[in-house]
């Protein structure tokens, strides 16, 4: 009888179940998993020594390019360490708006994260499902900021700009009668925030429907439930945060624990699983959905009834308004020195987390007092779930690679950036 | 007294001269360590009582080569006048860096006591090196790789210490001060070679907005406060 040996084989970087570019080398024996080796880097942009060569200001497009799926919560994580170093605190409006707008974020990755995790378990539906909902949500990006994904809309002291009064609006065409397009425009007619209400007050109908597609589902359980076990012990000795950590039953979430923003003005709760297995953290995540409702609606009720300022009102770090600057050479020069050199912060360092939809993003900024920061390092959450990919594979099948990465939610603009 | 300045002083008491520095600023704990005590201290604040750091959030890599040094002169008045052109480590500040070149920052957290610390300390040496505390952490194990190769500190007793997010066969740590933006080499794919090839840099390092250092006086209450 001949020998039986194991073999290796090369998952990705070219592979629909690799989410983006990761590269595993996988040692098999027959079907099952016995190691696994990560390699990753293959989309490393060297953020971190760019942002070392620009203004403060200049990088905050480029947080929106590290998790492509999550951009406002790493932009809040960039601008929160900006302002510690700077002793600065974003007006309450602004606050509450960030908050507000962290959680539109999480309900864009959870919703990417579960159609593409249904999806590489074979799910095909609920890909087609999430994506109408993400939809209104990238409207409400677009609304605010022009842009559909990355954009740039927290800036240290505040927020770009206070919310519009309209949105923006379908317009009939060739494929679109008229009659069609005034039934799609039917939310569309009131204010900014007239449109997110009727998206929140609809959207938990909308996870009941993926809910009754999945949860019970037979297939699902079966190809989700035991997989990819992570114990307590060992989520918290690989680092792992967010819905990874509180998948293994730890009420951990930063939101709770070290309020920042408007977070501790608002009622929700931590979802908690029990096993931590794939199951689990995705039942912990459709709950996140959940609850990020409640925090949106909260912030709705608060911003519809306080008005105020949305950004600082020192010209040395956000810029004057276009108007005053046509009539105030003060406010000229304000604006010139601003985007032509930006702002100094004193020398220092500053470490700012935020509870990103995928776990703790953290911002360390060196600062030598000069215009620039010194040197900034980002902790993506994902980068230390991804290290512990080897633990988690160990004695799987071939088959439950798939489910088990993308349960960890990975995205590779944050792990390589 | 703060939670933080009570950890603080719970340190200073538990490792007396063990630690060479310790900073409150901006409600952040900083402590410095020498490089030999690093893992002795690492393995009292995850296991003892008082700190039970049982998180290790982050490894970070600092080149403090060029810290303090800006591009233009802003305050003294000169004989020339000022200058625009971009020129390395022209202007004069007070800013100075008196330690070692190069930094290992570990930023722990603790979910016990919901709090966070600041570890520094400083390899020494071409290449410098450290020991690892892959053991005392295992999710230090990337974030060590990750910073060897960005800054080629070497972690002895690291399991597995190769490049991970460079290119295969990479040269060079490109986060180091005195490696240029623009890298060393590009590549492009030679069609009559067939294969992709690797060349000099035919770019240019521009400057577009030049590093200034300039004193703030609204600052100094801030700067008081980290002293």
């Amino acid at each position: 009888m001949s020998e039986i040996k194991n073999y290796t084989v090369n998952f990705g970087p070219q592979h629909p179940a690799a989410h983006g570019v990761l590269r595993l080398i996988l040692e098999l024996e027959g079907e099952v998993i016995t190691h696994s080796d990560p390699h990753i880097g293959l989309l490393h942009r060297a953020t971190e020594k760019l942002a070392e060569s620009k203004p403060f200001n200049q990088s905050i497009g480029y947080m929106d390019r590290l998790d492509y799926v999550s951009m406002m919560c790493n932009e809040h994580g960039y601008v929160m360490a900006i302002e510690k170093l700077l002793g600065i605190e974003a007006p309450i409006r602004a606050q509450y708006i960030r908050t507000m707008f962290d959680e539109i974020t999480r309900i864009l990755n959870h919703l990417l994260w579960l159609g593409a995790h249904a999806l590489d378990i074979g799910a095909m539906t609920v890909l087609l499902y999430c994506f109408r909902e993400r939809e209104d949500l990238f409207d409400c990006y677009e609304a605010v900021s022009g842009a559909r994904m990355h954009a740039s809309y927290y800036r240290p002291g505040g927020v770009y700009r206070d919310l519009p009064h309209e949105m923006p609006k379908y317009k009939p065409s060739r494929w679109h009668s008229e009659k069609e397009v005034k039934k799609m425009n039917a939310n569309r007619e009131g204010s900014f925030l007239d449109f997110i209400e009727d998206f929140v007050n609809r959207f938990p109908g909308l996870i009941d429907e993926y809910e009754t597609l999945l949860t019970d589902n037979r297939i699902w359980k079966q190809r989700t439930v035991d997989i990819g076990i992570v114990s307590p012990e060992m989520a918290l000795s690989h680092g792992m945060t967010g819905p990874m950590l509180r998948g293994s039953g730890i009420a951990w979430d930063l939101r709770k624990k070290q309020p920042y923003a408007a977070y501790d003005k608002v009622d929700f709760d931590i979802p908690v699983g029990k096993n931590g297995d794939c199951y689990d953290r995705y039942l912990v995540r459709v709950n996140e959905m959940r609850q990020s409702t409640r925090i949106i609606k909260q912030c709705i009720d608060w911003l519809r009834n306080n008005n105020g300022p949305v950004i600082l009102d020192d010209y040395k770090i956000a810029p004057p308004k276009r108007e005053q600057m046509k009539f105030g050479m003060e406010s000229m020069i304000h604006h010139f020195k601003l985007f032509t050199e930006g702002y100094c912060t004193p020398p220092g360092e500053a470490y700012a987390a935020v509870e990103h939809p995928k776990g703790e993003f953290g911002v360390y900024l060196v600062s030598d007092g000069a215009n620039k920061p010194y040197r900034m390092k980002i902790r993506a959450a994902s980068f230390a779930h991804l290290a512990a990919m080897n633990e988690m594979l160990k004695g799987h099948m071939i088959a439950d690679l798939a489910a088990i990465l993308s349960s960890i939610d990975v995205v590779f603009g944050e792990i390589d950036r | 007294m703060s939670k933080i300045e009570n950890l603080a002083s719970k340190l200073a008491e538990r490792f007396k001269d063990k630690i060479t520095d310790s900073v409150v600023a901006l409600d952040e704990l900083t402590i410095e360590v020498q490089p030999a005590d690093l893992r002795e201290v690492c393995l009292a604040l995850r296991d003892e009582d008082d700190f039970s750091f049982e998180h290790l959030i982050d490894v970070c890599g600092v080149d403090y080569l060029e810290y303090g040094k800006s591009d233009w002169q802003t305050e003294a008045a000169t004989s020339t006048g000022f200058s625009r052109g971009v020129e390395k480590d022209r202007g004069e500040s007070d800013v100075k860096w008196g330690k070692g070149r190069f930094a290992s920052v570990y930023h722990l957290l603790s979910m016990t006591h919901n709090h966070r610390i600041r570890v520094r300390t400083f390899p020494v040496g071409e290449p410098p090196r450290i020991d690892s505390v892959v053991d005392i952490w295992p999710s230090a194990n990337w974030f060590e790789r990750e910073s060897f190769d960005l800054f080629g500190i070497l972690y002895d007793g690291h399991p597995d210490l190769r490049r991970i997010l460079t290119d295969y066969g990479f040269t060079g740590h490109p986060f180091r001060k005195d490696f240029p933006l623009i890298g060393e080499v590009e590549m492009r794919y030679d069609a009559t070679l067939q294969r992709c090839v690797y060349e000099p840099v035919s770019i240019q390092d521009r400057t577009l907005v030049p590093k200034v250092i300039r004193d703030d006086s609204r600052y100094e209450s801030i700067e008081e406060g980290q002293k």
